[in-house]
Parts: structure tokens; sequence; C-alpha cells
């Protein structure tokens, strides 16, 4: 039982991770922002993509393939730095102080059009460059084989995890983010530039999402229609976790990591209603998500 | 003067197809999804926003298709079944929604609609997975037509019920129960002291709105001929409040003016790109930022939008 157990929960883990990139940037944004960046999902799979353009560039030249991994971190912060402050200065910022409804239409406007480019760039074909993870190689603990990219994987969730929560406890610009969240207009009146804010954290939150893409090309690949199934995703582990919670969305994604094993499990061919059943479960019962409060929006 | 201009484009919608036939099937779409749009939008009257009606859509799509299977034919009759059944799946699904509001109900009901679509994709046995189900070609009192000519009788049924269906929301919009719409919208509170259940006025709203997807998805699935679990996927949803919004919530004509706007602007966009969803994008920005009454707004008259 446990030796078919305990891969089977590695894997989720592993893929609970790669989504928990995703909502902890959607959660990152809207607790700045707030605004509900339904493009988010895009984001995720346009850093897959870029990362899997670098990784097989890396691989026809030959060149020494542990490039593979700064390629991998390097596509994300390239998307980030180009699409953050573009999407956030040219569209999401008119959306500021409008009804959700207007924030939801105008990002579902901008998730249709990054599909289409998405798709007339890299075309409809799947993308798979697994050169990182043949490298990391396998392990074998008794008698299971893992692939340590997996563990890998869940590592880096943790890091990013233990990372934002210093970068706002901790620094500078951490306690400005906090400032502005806790109260716009009074961060603008003592002076805190809330533009260069509201940059600075959606770039943050695209850098996380298209790392999650960038990480996943090596384990699942990229292809059309990815974007929209990160979305719903990232959207119930957000969700769960309470909008705005940066540990709520890590153990959100944990619960629904565990749901997707229990489903698996107990009944194979539900494991794909997993996610979504948690979801509704924990909103029905607490609809502001496991961390989240009524009327704070912390971080 | 309103009711001759809308006269007067339902009998442009009917005289379309014989000049062009090809028209029938996205002129049947249109109002399929007009229906459909016209639900998002009674809801969006209370300011609700609900990514998730397509689940409505395709749930009646397949409870026809279920039907049509055990042996009911009938086209009016499977009509009349897919509002019931749109009508019973909303007010299982709203009578714990509608407690909900503002960005929670919009996640909820996207919640919901991806549970249903999951169980879709995944019950291979019942709902045929991913592949879906053909859809029976239905009788009309009795006759068995050839498919052309049922394609055609769904078409101009279609159109009438438009008009029909057209006219009973709008009534419902006029009638104080759809006034506290609005009511609900600017001020919740006001209302419950006036003694006015703002949990009925919510309900019933979306019993109705979902009655209207069911029937939009059940000529939907007639004219496509097959049900698939995509009808429910939250693009669909979002596609439908897009068009709610593109027709404007002002009224009633609106969400079909949307539908209309958007299908044939599919059919002419296809001729030429195949990125047709970088179209609808941008369109529905473009009429977001600098058109926020929708293209309904333009026809309009000006002195409705004070108030």
């Amino acid at each position: 039982m446990l030796t078919a157990i305990i891969p089977l929960l590695l894997d989720s883990l592993a893929s609970a991770a790669l989504i928990f990139f995703a909502a902890v940037g959607l959660t990152l944004v809207f607790s700045v922002l707030r605004v509900l960046n339904v493009a988010h999902g895009s984001l995720y799979s346009i850093g897959g993509y870029v990362a899997a353009s670098i990784c097989l560039f890396v691989a026809s030249r030959q060149l020494n393939s542990y490039l593979s991994f700064a390629a991998l971190l390097f596509s994300a912060v390239f998307v980030a730095a180009i699409f953050g402050p573009l999407i956030e200065r040219g569209l999401v910022r008119w959306t500021y102080g409008k009804s959700e409804a207007v924030q939801i239409l105008i990002t579902f406007g901008l998730f249709l059009i990054l599909e289409d480019l998405q798709r007339l760039i890299f075309g409809v074909q799947s993308f798979y460059e697994d050169a990182p993870m043949r490298l990391l190689g396998t392990s074998s603990i008794g008698g299971v084989v893992y692939l340590n990219y997996q563990i890998v994987l869940i590592g880096m969730a943790l890091l990013v995890v233990i990372g934002l929560r210093l970068l706002i406890n901790h620094t500078r610009l951490g306690r400005l983010i906090t400032a502005v969240v806790t109260d716009r207009e009074m961060a603008q009146s003592i002076g805190i530039d809330t533009n260069r804010i509201f940059i600075l954290a959606f770039s943050l939150g695209v850098f996380l999402a298209a790392l999650g893409g960038a990480l996943a090309t090596p384990t699942s690949g990229i292809a059309p229609g990815l974007g929209a199934d990160t979305m719903v995703l990232a959207f119930a582990v957000a969700a769960i976790g309470g909008l705005g919670q940066i540990e709520g969305a890590a153990v959100a994604s944990l619960i629904v990591g565990l749901a997707r094993v229990l489903a698996i499990y107990l009944a194979p061919s539900l494991d794909a209603v997993a996610p979504y059943a948690a979801m509704l479960a924990v909103l029905l019962i607490r609809p502001y998500g496991l961390f989240g409060s009524v009327t704070a929006r912390r971080i | 003067m309103r009711t001759l201009l809308a006269a007067a484009a339902v009998l442009t919608l009917a005289v379309l197809p014989i000049a062009a036939p090809w028209l029938q099937f996205v002129l049947t779409l249109a109002i399929a999804k007009g229906f459909a749009a016209l639900g998002v939008a009674v809801l969006l009257r209370a300011g609700l926003i609900s990514i998730g009606h397509a689940m409505f859509f395709a749930a009646s799509a397949y409870a026809v298709t279920f039907l049509a299977r055990a042996g009911i034919h009938d086209l009016g009759l499977l009509l009349i079944f897919s509002v019931l059944a749109g009508a019973l799946v909303g007010a299982v699904a709203g009578s714990f929604l509608v407690r909900y509001r503002a960005i929670f109900f919009a996640m909820l009901n996207l919640a919901v609609s991806m549970v249903f679509y999951a169980l879709c994709a995944k019950l291979y046995g019942v709902t045929g997975g991913t592949d879906g189900m053909a859809v029976p070609v239905p009788t009309v009192f009795g006759l068995v037509l050839s498919e052309p000519a049922f394609k055609s009788v769904l078409f101009y049924l279609s159109l009438g019920l438009m008009v029909l269906v057209g006219v009973s929301v709008q009534r419902y919009l006029n009638s104080p129960l759809g006034h506290a719409l609005a009511a609900v919208h600017t001020n919740e509170i006001r209302l419950e002291y006036l003694g006015v259940p703002v949990w009925a006025v919510l309900l019933i709203a979306y019993v109705v709105s979902a009655a209207l997807a069911g029937l939009g998805g059940a000529i939907a699935g007639f004219a496509i001929g097959r049900v698939v679990p995509d009808f429910a996927f939250w693009t669909a949803s979002g596609h439908l409040v897009l068009i709610a919004v593109l027709g404007g919530i002002g009224g009633v004509p609106g969400a079909f003016i949307g539908a209309l706007f958007l299908e044939l602007l599919h059919s002419a966009a296809v001729t030429v790109t195949d990125s047709w969803n970088l179209i609808v994008g941008m369109t529905l920005i473009i009429v977001i930022m600098f058109m926020p009454q929708g293209v309904y707004g333009l026809f309009a008259r000006k002195e409705a939008s004070n108030l």
C-alpha cells in the first residue's frame, strides 16, 4: 500500500507545487491591486513556452545542458520584465476602482488575446523538453523510485513561501506593499509611489506564474489550452486559501494535492473533479477561504 | 417606434437565411447564446456576475439528449423540458449561491460549473466523456423531418421564441420583482428594511436566468447535433458574460444583439484569420473601455442613461 501511495503522493504534491506558483501570484496581485487577473493562467503558459524554446535552443547548440536550469529561471524573469509592466500600465490600471464585473471582463479579454497570440507564435503542437528532469535523475528509497526533479519542485515551492514572507516582512519594499494593501489612499498621501508598487507587485505575480509554467515544461510539457486549465486550478487554490493569503495558497495547494491523491486512489475517474469539489466544499463553509477574513485583506 | 424597429429587425432575421442559407446555422446559434446571455444579463442587473452559466446551458443540452434517447422525440416537449431542466438545476444551485455577493458569487459559480464540467468529461460511461453525445433529430408534432428541414423549423421556432421569451422577460424586468434587482445592486440593506426579501428576489432571478440558459442550451444542442463537455467549460461562461456586456445590460434586445454581433463577427473573422479570439478580446476591451453601455447603448435613447 505504501509503495503505491508514496509515488502518487509525490506526483500530486509536485503538480500541486506547480499550481501553487500560479496561485500565489494570483493571490499576491489580488491583494495589492485588488484585481482578479483572469489572464494569469496565460502568463503561466507563456512562461512555459519561453522556457521550452530556450531549453530547445540550448540543446540544439550542444551547450552545457546545466544551462537549461538557468534557462528556466531566466525565462520567468524575462516574461515578468516584459509582460508585467506592459499589462499593468497598459490595461489593468484602468480598472482600478471599477466593479469586479469590469475587472473580470477586461482581464478575460486579455486572456483571449494572449491565448491566440501564443497559438500564433508557438503553433498548436505541444512542447516537451525534459533535459532538466533527466539531468537530476532518480533516486530510490526502499525500492520505490522517485524523480529527483519532483522533490526539487516541492522544495522550490517551500522556498517561494519563505522568500515571499521574508520579502514582505523584512524588506523596505515589503513594508511599502503592506502599507498599500492596508490603506491605499493613506499610503499615497504619505508619499508612497503607489504606481511603482503596483507595477512591481504585478510583475512579481507574473514572475511567479511564469516560473510555474517554466518549471512545468520538463514534467508535463506545454500545449494549447494549458493556460485555461491552469487559470481555474490556480483560482481554486487561491480561493480555498483565501484570496490574498500567501500561506493560505500553500496550504490550499497541499489540500488540492492530497484531494487528488485520495480521488485517484478511491475513484480514479474523478481525479479532475477533486480540486473543484474541494474548492466548493471549502467556499460553501467559509466563503472567504480558509485563511481569509471578511474585511481585512492582509498579506 | 421601438416596437417597429424591433419588428423590422426580427423580420430581417427571418428573411436573411432565404438569401444566404449558410446564415441559418449561425443565426440559430446566435439566438441560442442570446438566451443564455439574457440569463446572465438578468443577474448582472443585481450586480451579480456569474462565470458559471455555461453549466445550465450544458446541463439542459445533456438532459434533452438523455430524454430524446429515452424515447421523448417531440421538439416542443423537449424544449419545455429543457427550460424545466435549467430551472431545476438553477433552483438547486441558486438556493445556496444567492447568499454570496461580488467576487465570491462569481467564484462559487465557477466552482460549481467546473465540478459539472469535470464530471461530464470524466463519466465516460454516462456522458460519453470528452467525445460527448450525438443529439437525435426530434420530431415536430409527430412529423419525422429530414435534417435540413428540421434545422429550418428549429431556426424559425427559435426566432419566434426569441420574441415571445424576450417580451416576457421584459415584462418581468419591468415588474416590481425586476426593479428589485436593480435595488439590490444599489442598496441591499434598504431593500431588507422595506420588507422585501432579497434572498427570494435573487433566487427567482437566478432560476429565471438558469431557465433561459437551459432553453439556449437545448437549441444549441439541436443546432449543432452534438453535446460536449466544453459547453460547460469556464471560457464558455466567460463568453456568455461577454455577450451580455457587449449587448449592454440596458435591455432584453441587448443580449440578442450582442450574440448576433459576436456570431456574425466570428463568421466574418474565420474567413480571414483563425485568430478569432484575438479579435473578440480586443473588441471586448474596446467596448468596455469606450462604450460602457455596450453595443446596445449606441441605439438606446440618450435619456435612458439619466438613471
